[in-house]
């Protein structure tokens, strides 16, 4: 271990820059003025990370993809080097959940036999569109306790993309308990691992209240529901078998006596091509 | 704990007040900095305060105001936002991003009425999310405020006929739509509150419920304002879909109210033209529905509309109002059977009210109501209760206003039957009502048999009702309602003398049954009216000739004099007394010397037999003097009985005064002024003399029992009978006897016994002045007193 580092500046300062939306970049490495920089070589990495909180920090690469930018030498002035990763395959979106991060990243490294490596990392956002379901089925249910509470709901659509609004109806059939209100919930429920070492993690997102007082036999209550002010995210299922990120409708009753009554129906959200 | 509870709720509005003034105030700021998203963020928390529970109607109604007020600021706001070119429709969801139902709600309205005058969008499709999305408040009062405000706002953006909002998409039907779904809904939600909440707590509900009902009634009051809901639609729909929901709703005040809210709101002439299915309404009413007071609203707005102009009548009869009136209050107190006798006949009256102003010249329309009436009232008996009987008395008062003519009233042949129903007390108010109409409208009733059904209405004034208690009448009542008969009883005239004297009888008849107590009262103008008969029956048209069996002054005396011996058995001496004398008089007048006679002897009886107070008896002699002096019709014979009695009474009385005053009187009974063969001087100096005596007794025990004798005044008296008689040229009276008399009078007033009276003393100056008087006058007058000295 070399003691001495952080103790002084680094010898270079590395900048990365998106040259434009496609996959060409470039980098650009200016040396601290008037000093020269040594190194063993200089690339660049493109890496796709998930990061499990609760193992030690551990991270593994799903993807990793290197390109040598210069064989060992001298830099004594600004020096750029453009770089592109053609036809890489990014499968998934960048997640930041509880207990998991989905992460892509560039990282340069300029090697330097003493005084330690300079390294630079990059962080990227990466959204998948996807097209609107061909199959996309109401939900539609009846549920109740007996001779207490049935009621009959339903919302427009099973998927919905992030900026979707969810239009429903609840029809009471009976109404023998006196509810004090209605809420419908979001809930993203995100599980991490596997077999004995799962950790599930449910956070709500959106309570939104449906109805104040109490409805009789036969009142039906409209739902609308704007997607957009929350903060979600699509559905992700079994990502690189080391998380799953899922999302639903918590439709919850609340009587007098504060009891919640609740039902939960599991959506899918996508991410639609905005201009689609 | 009601204390308590009241101050509590203070405590919660002030705080909901301050809460929401707080957001207010951070509100105003973000408005006044065009941040929308605080604005969004503000008005939110603010509409939160309505959230609360814990407030009475009356309270949460204050918070709604303030924040109503709040609300018209934020919406100008919203109005410049678009104005700045952020698009309505981004607004419109925007404020759906609140959590809270409520806030969301009145902010997504707000925005909703900005939306509609933006024109972005078809009024009707914004109205028709707003009402629906206002199902999600499902609290009551929170839900009736809410769509209160919906109401508010988009009063004035129905796409109703003319207005601008009005389009091919949007027609007034869609305007009604919106109206009829959230006056719907707002129903719902005031009937359900009766059902929620602890029983106990029902009376203060029903309160709570009343302080709110005219926020649902405010919908009606809105369809009404529609113009393009004509009678076609209101037919076609509106009504019948009003009428739905209220007979659905199945709650007692709900169906009160709105009835009476739908009668009040909409025009009479579709009242009128869809009376059929209004009416059909009612008995499908929840039997406790107070359908009486509603029913009753109706047709006195009827009433009024048939009375405000009388093109409007062949309406009426076009649709056939009364019978479907009719029709519609036998169903309701056929369905309602165990509805109290009130209600029943506060119907009855409210459709006689109404008939008597619609159809006036159908008389058999209201007697089928009073017919009617008393079919309901025979399974009744006797009224109890007070007021149902009120109701009556305005049912039985209606015609008699309407036609201001007792004899109209008189021809409704269940209208005694009616009568029947009522208690006596009520009977009397009744009659006294009758006996006003007659007297303000001077109704000339002229025939015996009206006489007789009109007496027989009021025969609660005229004798004692079947066990009515008697002790309990107030004396200035029971005067007050006789005055008033006797007043009737002078009403009564035809100037058909045999018709008039059937309806003397008749009346005769009705108040001979009066008993004791009313015959001083209704005795009286009967005798005077039959007088008043005698005196038609002089009158130069009347045919001396006349056929037998019609009427002579003859047959009225008879009867008068079989009236009169009625007042024996009260007893009431004195006032028959006087009517016989007042009978002799007319009698007099006829030239009926027996019949007058006869009367004189009847008041002689009574004098002797029946009067026999000594004052009574002064009265009574006087008047007898009086009524003697008067009468030619005597001949020698039966004039010297009748004075000699009178007379002999006078000096008979109790009192020495009395007597000396009573004996000087009758000495006008032997000197009549226009008739020679009464002028009798002797006897009149008799008289006088007589009464001088009289006088001195009088002094003399005067003197005997308090030592001094009492004052001249009774001789002062005297002298000036001398004197009128020494006028009128009576030779028995000369100057000598008036000097003598003038110069006792001066020594009994310098006597030394004399007591002294200024009274006295200046009669006898004035009378001394009087003949010095005389004697200046110079002439025939002057000569003839000269002789007097003084």
């Amino acid at each position: 271990m070399n003691y001495l580092i952080g103790a002084f500046k680094p010898a270079c300062n590395i900048s990365i820059t998106f040259a434009d939306g496609k996959n060409r970049k470039q980098i650009s490495i200016e040396p601290v003025l008037g000093k020269k920089v040594e190194h063993n070589g200089v690339k660049i990495e493109l890496l796709g990370q998930i990061e499990m909180y609760f193992d030690r920090g551990n991270f593994y690469d799903f993807t990793s993809l290197v390109r040598e930018l210069d064989v060992p030498g001298e830099i004594y002035e600004r020096k750029t080097y453009p770089f592109e990763f053609s036809t890489v395959e990014m499968p998934y979106e960048t997640y930041n959940g509880v207990n998991v991060r989905l992460r892509y990243v560039l990282k340069v490294t300029v090697s330097r036999g003493y005084g330690g490596s300079v390294v630079e990392y990059q962080d990227f956002v990466v959204r998948n569109y996807t097209p609107p379901p061909s199959i996309n089925n109401s939900i539609k249910m009846e549920v109740g306790i007996e001779d207490c509470l049935h009621i009959e709901f339903e919302y427009n659509k099973s998927k919905y993309h992030l900026k979707d609004v969810i239009i429903g109806k609840i029809y009471f059939l009976l109404v023998r308990i006196k509810i004090k209100n209605m809420d419908l919930e979001i809930r993203r429920r995100e599980s991490t691992g596997s077999g004995a070492n799962t950790h599930v993690e449910t956070e709500t997102l959106a309570k939104f209240e449906l109805m104040d007082g109490a409805p009789v036999r036969g009142e039906s209550i409209p739902i609308r529901l704007f997607l957009s002010p929350y903060e979600l995210t699509p559905t992700h299922r079994n990502i690189n078998n080391k998380f799953s990120v899922k999302y639903y409708l918590n439709l919850v009753l609340v009587d007098e006596e504060d009891r919640r009554y609740f039902k939960q129906q599991e959506i899918t959200i996508y991410r639609l091509q905005e201009n689609s | 704990m009601m204390v308590d509870g009241v101050e509590d709720e203070e405590k919660w509005l002030a705080a909901g007040i301050a809460g929401l003034q707080q957001n207010a105030f951070y509100m105003h700021r973000a408005l006044d900095s065009n941040n929308l998203r605080d604005a969004l963020k503000y008005s939110a928390q603010m509409l939160s305060e309505l959230r609360t529970s814990k407030l009475s109607p009356q309270k949460y109604y204050q918070l709604y105001m303030r924040a109503f007020d709040e609300l018209r600021k934020l919406e100008m706001f919203f109005k410049e936002e678009t104005r700045r070119g952020c698009s309505i429709i981004d607004l419109y969801e925007l404020v759906q991003h609140a959590g809270n139902i409520l806030p969301r709600l009145y902010l997504l309205c707000t925005v909703g009425s900005v939306y509609i005058k933006s024109k972005e969008a078809p009024a009707k499709d914004v109205l028709k999310d707003l009402v629906e999305m206002c199902r999600g408040i499902q609290h009551p009062v929170r839900g009736l405020f809410l769509r209160s405000y919906l109401s508010q706002i988009s009063r004035d953006k129905l796409p109703d006929i003319g207005s601008e909002y009005e389009g091919d998409a949007d027609t007034v039907n869609d305007a009604m739509e919106f109206v009829l779904q959230n006056f719907t809904e707002m129903n719902k939600l005031w009937v359900r509150m009766q059902h929620q909440g602890p029983a106990r707590e029902k009376d203060k509900r029903e309160k709570e419920r009343s302080e709110l009902r005219d926020l649902v009634g405010k919908n009606l009051h809105v369809l009404s304002q529609i113009e393009g809901v004509d009678l076609d639609m209101y037919k076609e729909t509106v009504l019948p879909r009003v009428l739905e929901q209220v007979v659905n709703c199945k709650d007692e005040i709900a169906q009160c109210y709105l009835m009476d809210c739908i009668i009040q709101v909409f025009p009479d002439e579709y009242h009128l033209q869809t009376l059929e299915i209004l009416l059909g309404a009612f008995p499908q009413l929840q039997p406790s529905v107070d359908i009486k007071t509603v029913l009753s609203r109706l047709m006195e707005r009827l009433s009024n509309y048939a009375a405000s102009s009388t093109e409007v009548l062949p309406e009426f009869l076009q649709v056939e109002a009364f019978s479907k009136l009719n029709n519609a209050i036998g169903k309701v107190i056929e369905a309602q059977a165990d509805m109290p006798i009130l209600g029943a006949v506060t119907l009855y009256s409210s459709l006689l009210t109404f008939t008597l102003h619609v159809h006036p010249d159908r008389l058999d329309y209201a007697d089928q109501v009073l017919g009617a009436c008393v079919k309901k009232l025979s399974g009744e008996g006797k009224l109890e209760d007070n007021r149902a009987t009120k109701q009556i008395v305005a049912l039985l008062s209606a015609p008699l206003d309407k036609y201001n003519d007792i004899v109209t009233v008189l021809k409704l042949s269940n209208y005694p039957s009616v009568m029947e129903y009522v208690d006596s007390e009520t009977n009397k108010v009744m009659a006294m009502v009758i006996i006003q109409s007659i007297m303000k409208n001077n109704t000339q009733i002229s025939t015996a048999d009206k006489v007789g059904a009109l007496f027989e209405l009021i025969k609660g004034l005229i004798r004692d009702l079947d066990g009515a208690a008697h002790d309990q009448v107030d004396e200035d009542d029971f005067k007050e309602e006789q005055n008033s008969v006797a007043r009737l009883i002078q009403m009564l005239q035809n100037d058909d003398t045999e018709e008039m004297f059937k309806i003397i009888c008749t009346v005769r008849k009705h108040i001979l049954t009066g008993g004791p107590k009313r015959l001083p009262f209704t005795v009286p103008p009967l005798v005077f009216s039959s007088l008043k008969l005698v005196r038609q029956l002089q009158g130069p048209e009347e045919n001396p000739f006349g056929e037998e069996g019609s009427t002579t002054p003859k047959k009225v005396f008879q009867l008068l004099n079989q009236t009169i011996e009625t007042l024996y058995g009260v007893p009431a001496p004195e006032l028959a007394l006087r009517l016989y004398l007042q009978c002799a008089e007319a009698a007099n007048d006829s030239d009926l010397e027996p019949v007058a006679y006869e009367f004189f002897t009847q008041a002689y009886i009574l004098y002797e037999e029946e009067i026999s107070d000594s004052r009574a008896q002064v009265t009574a002699i006087h008047l007898i003097i009086g009524t003697l002096q008067r009468m030619h019709v005597f001949g020698v014979e039966n004039r010297d009985t009748l004075t000699h009695k009178a007379t002999g009474y006078s000096a008979k009385l109790l009192k020495k005064p009395d007597q000396c005053r009573a004996v000087y009187a009758c000495s006008h009974l032997f000197w009549v002024d226009d008739q020679d063969n009464m002028k009798d001087g002797e006897r009149v100096l008799l008289c006088l003399k007589r009464a001088l005596r009289i006088a001195n007794a009088a002094q003399q025990m005067s003197n005997a029992t308090r030592g001094s004798t009492g004052s001249v005044t009774l001789f002062v008296e005297i002298l000036n009978k001398y004197l009128y008689f020494f006028e009128k040229g009576n030779t028995q009276i000369n100057a000598a006897a008036i000097q003598s008399l003038i110069e006792l009078i001066t020594a009994e007033m310098q006597s030394e016994s004399n007591s002294p009276d200024p009274a006295a003393d200046a009669f006898f100056a004035s009378t001394l002045r009087y003949i010095q008087f005389q004697k200046q006058k110079g002439g025939a007058v002057g000569e003839k007193y000269e002789p007097i000295k003084v």
